[in-house]
């Protein structure tokens, strides 16, 4: 018994509406051939046509994806492991300390966490890059793939493992063949997320880099606090429809996912 | 938080209790465990050490700008020139001036009042999205989250666009007529609401849409059996059942949002910052380590409580199925 | 249909058990769900637990599958401890009560499975998919996915699958408890013949006692972890082992007693101001304290009083009638105040009834219609 209501409707609505109406008037505007965002002077593709002679944004997306790439396999890898040990190693010593660690960097300032981790490349002596970059959004991701993988790992049906077991199937076969093959949408949800997460960081970025590894995020704050720059607009669409595809990519696999266990 | 849709209900399973099926016995199998352990000891836990040991050290003019962490190579006598070096000189530093001081009251006034306006803004939306069929509900938590999936950068500088001084919410109240003239909203706390709420919708709307969808439809059906009008039924029945969402979607904005950085930045005005402003500045601008480890410090203790309130709402949540 | 045959293989001298329990314990923290339990089970035997909820029956199935461990005592299978054997290298196989196929593989991908495991040849491996599809008539499903298919269709694949690897047992977990009545009772008779035909042990639970004496050779009667009988049907029904068995399946009537006399010509018990004669048995003495378990199909009832009273008679007045279609359960208010059920075939229509409510009814039955039960 399903009953919208007009104030559910509009409350949905509105809520969309504001949600999804900055982004799409910087969309807009990244295709404004006018400079001024008082004055529309028509279509046009200027803004990206410039994007690509801007040397120093290029680089920082390529630098961008990457990090995110190689920081979100890592992820998805550690994220993971901790999940399968939180779901199915039962009581051990130390599993609200592990739990606690898992859980903590989701709501975790990020503030604090860019600069614990900066502290620490400091005192082991590690020249901070591309590399000290990966490592912290390694850090920071696994939690959020960890979180998804382990939603998914405690619903799911444990007989399913148990007949593999029953028809002569070992357990890390059993969950190679079964389980991982029915849990894959979600570590692929988490992997995306991972991405995402590491595509968009400032903050820890900001603390953990060095020379030579300036990430996209980082150029567009620098070119921000100068003010509204029509290149900043194009680029940001351009970030926007990438994830898009990635989001929809996602979600047509968790659609395929209705017939799981 | 769940950021995709809950999981489907698990298959009937008898009564009986499943052990779990893996006992850590084999290395292999602890390696499950440990691998992730160690990495998250190393770069999280160890981190934190650090900072903790900075907060209680002196600045000095060098490169890294702190006095060394610990000297091995001394043995027993580094050691204790180590504990003697210890001082609680930035934390006297931090509680003396008023700038610091009020620069924590800053966030978390902010953040309280953020949350509250996510929750308000927050629930009617996730309550809508609950109650729709159920072809659109994926849907419509899809909508949800795609901007977040976006850059939380791109989306604080969206508002940047509308909200500056010859911006589109000056435009349209202008020929509206609902003002004369065009107002200030960039650098200003308005506009720091503005952008948090923005940002932090979806961490609202999903605990609760998890929460609220879950929620027996025929608990109302017997409200309502039993003479009970619509609205009480909804005070009574629907929002303490969706505390945990509540909850779970409440921390989730208001830890983070006390330490924000990018928000209060971009959108807002520099006569009093938020801590994550002060700590960026005394690290960046000042190059203060200390002090900016002494701020991290004191932030982790104001956090610690509702960081801990978190993690048991969600374990208990897990535990108990979502 | 199948007739069940007369099967007493403890009559066989000489018979080894294919799957002994010898004193099973498994504890779930405090409370024991199978006590000390021993049991044999033969080969070729379609054996069934049987028990209410809670009883230990599922456990026990499961600790033959391997995926419970016993906290004491031994499981052998032929003549191998099975101890130290995993649930993927023993030879039983399982049929789960959710049938817990495989989502992501078709019908024959969840048949082959495992021969997967075990290597088998290609073409051999096809072929027995081939086998086992004609087996359970689901030919036309080989490469539909399980959310294709219906749930009896869903239970087939299950069935097929566990058969697929020749098992020396197959394991049956409540495997009829989803099916609706109809579907359940054709299927109780497919898995009769099955297991005729293919001479495997199946061992199956099942809380529903019809079921387990319409399919099982033997039934093993569980409570609290125990087995409290282990007999062929007609014997569990017939001649309950205690009080308990005989109230657990189907309808009994019990009075308490105490023996007057026994001798070869039979046993005399009195209690409740009324005499009661049996069948003669060497088991009791005068003066025990024992129980008669009296069937409700098996009295008489008469509207008409008996010349004499004698033993194994009663009085009273009908106060209900229960109407099952086939079968009325009256219930009888004797003098004293017991209640008795009495079962009468319903052998002319319910508007013919001889005998309604409030009659007033004289009861009978014969010395072998009750049963001495000494606990």
């Amino acid at each position: 018994m399903r009953r919208l209501s007009l104030f559910n409707v509009t409350a949905v609505g509105f809520g969309l509406a504001f949600l999804y109406l900055p982004i799409a008037i910087l969309v807009i505007y990244s295709f404004n051939a006018s400079r001024l965002v008082t004055v529309w002077g028509g279509w046009s593709l200027r803004w990206y046509g410039a994007l690509l002679e801007d040397r120093a944004m290029i680089d920082a997306a390529a630098t961008s994806l990457a990090i995110a790439m190689l920081s979100a396999a890592a992820a998805t890898v550690l994220g993971t492991l901790a999940a399968l040990a939180l779901a199915r190693f039962g009581r051990f010593t130390g599993r609200t300390a592990f739990s606690g660690m898992i859980y903590a960097p989701l709501v975790m300032p990020e503030v604090i966490t860019g600069l614990s981790l900066l502290l620490l490349f400091v005192a082991i002596d590690l020249d901070r890059g591309f590399g000290t970059v990966a490592i912290a959004h390694t850090t920071l991701t696994m939690s959020f793939v960890a979180v998804i993988v382990h939603a998914r790992l405690v619903g799911f049906d444990r007989s399913l493992e148990e007949a593999a077991m029953d028809l002569g199937c070992p357990p890390l076969r059993t969950f190679l063949t079964v389980t991982l093959p029915l849990i894959a949408p979600a570590i692929a949800a988490g992997f995306l997320l991972a991405f995402s997460l590491s595509l968009d960081d400032l903050v820890i970025a900001s603390f953990t880099t060095g020379p030579g590894a300036t990430t996209l995020p980082i150029r567009i704050y620098s070119e921000v606090r100068l003010g509204v720059k029509p290149e900043i607009n194009a680029v940001c669409t351009l970030m926007i429809a990438v994830v898009a595809v990635a989001v929809v990519a996602a979600s047509w696999l968790t659609r395929r996912d209705r017939t799981a266990g | 938080m769940t950021i995709v849709t809950p999981p489907p209900a698990p298959a009937s399973t008898p009564a009986l209790a499943r052990p779990p099926d893996m006992t850590p016995s084999s290395w292999r199998t602890r390696l499950i465990l440990y691998v992730p352990y160690a990495w998250l000891a190393a770069f999280f836990l160890l981190p934190f050490l650090i900072v903790l040991k900075l907060s209680l050290s002196q600045t000095e003019l060098a490169q890294p700008p702190y006095s060394p962490l610990f000297d091995l190579s001394a043995g027993f006598a580094g050691l204790k020139t180590f504990v003697t070096g210890l001082s609680l000189a930035n934390y006297a530093a931090l509680f003396s001036d008023p700038i610091y001081v009020l620069s924590y009251l800053k966030s978390l006034e902010i953040a309280i009042l953020a949350t509250a306006m996510l929750l308000l803004v927050g629930y009617p939306i996730a309550y809508g999205i609950a109650r729709a069929s159920a072809r659109w509900q994926p849907i419509l938590i899809m909508l949800v989250i795609l901007p977040f999936w976006t850059s939380f950068l791109i989306r604080v500088y969206a508002w940047i666009n509308i909200l500056q001084h010859d911006g589109l919410l000056n435009r349209a109240l202008l020929a509206l007529g609902i003002v004369r003239a065009p107002l200030v909203w960039l650098s200003t706390d308005t506009a720091i609401y503005i952008g948090l709420v923005y940002s932090y919708l979806p961490f609202m709307v999903l605990p609760l849409y998890a929460s609220l969808q879950t929620m027996d439809e025929t608990l109302l059906e017997a409200a309502a059996d039993l003479g009970c009008p619509r609205w009480k039924a909804f005070w009574s029945v629907t929002f303490p059942l969706s505390l945990p969402g509540v909850g779970a979607g409440v921390l989730l904005c208001f830890i983070p949002v006390v330490g924000e950085f990018v928000v209060p930045d971009l959108l807002g005005g520099s006569e009093t910052m938020m801590i994550g402003q002060t700590l960026w500045t005394e690290f960046f601008a000042n190059k203060d380590w200390p002090i900016a480890s002494t701020i991290a410090v004191v932030l982790l203790a104001l956090l610690v409580v509702p960081t801990l309130l978190y993690e048991r709402l969600q374990t208990r949540q897990i535990e108990r199925g979502g | 249909m199948a007739m069940r045959q007369g099967f007493a293989p403890r009559a066989v001298p000489g018979t080894t058990p294919l799957v002994r329990f010898d004193a099973v314990s498994k504890r779930f923290g405090a409370v024991p769900a199978v006590d000390r339990l021993s049991l044999d089970i033969y080969d070729r035997e379609f054996f069934a637990l049987l028990g209410p909820s809670g009883c230990g029956k599922t456990t026990l199935l499961r600790l033959l599958a391997g995926f419970e461990v016993p906290d004491d005592g031994r499981i052998l299978l032929g003549a191998e401890d099975l101890a130290s054997v995993p649930p993927y290298r023993r030879p039983t196989n399982m049929m789960f009560q959710s049938y817990a196929l495989f989502p992501h593989l078709t019908v024959a991908g969840n048949i082959a499975f495992g021969l997967k495991q075990d290597g088998l040849a290609k073409a051999e491996l096809a072929a027995r998919v081939e086998e086992m599809l004609a087996l359970v008539k689901l030919q036309d499903c080989a490469t539909r996915k399980p959310h294709q298919l219906s749930g009896g269709q869903r239970q087939r694949v299950a069935l097929a699958r566990s058969l697929a690897k020749r098992p020396k047992v197959l394991l049956l977990d409540e495997p009829l408890a989803a099916l609706d009545r109809k579907l359940r009772e054709e299927t109780q008779y497919e898995l009769i013949e099955l297991q005729a035909r293919l001479g495997t042990t199946f061992v199956i639970v099942t809380h529903d006692q019809e079921e387990a004496m319409t399919v099982a050779h033997r039934i093993g009667v569980m409570d609290q972890g125990r087995l409290v009988q282990v007999a062929a049907p007609a014997q569990i029904y017939e001649q309950p082992a205690s009080r308990w068995v005989a109230q657990f399946i189907g309808d009994v009537n019990v009075f308490e007693g105490r023996v007057v006399s026994a001798d070869e010509a039979g046993i005399v018990v009195a209690g409740a101001g009324r005499r009661f004669r049996l069948a003669a048995r060497d088991d009791v003495s005068p003066g025990a304290h024992v129980w008669i378990a009296l069937r409700p199909e098996k009295i008489d009832m008469s509207a008409i009083a008996p010349i004499e009273t004698q033993d194994n008679c009663a009085e009273g007045r009908v106060s209900e009638i229960g109407y099952l279609g086939n079968v009325s359960m009256y219930k009888v208010r004797l003098d004293d105040g017991t209640e008795i059920k009495v079962s009468v075939a319903n052998r002319t229509s319910v508007l013919e009834r001889a005998i309604g409510r409030d009659d007033r009814v004289w009861l009978s039955w014969t010395n072998a219609a009750g049963v001495l039960l000494t606990r």
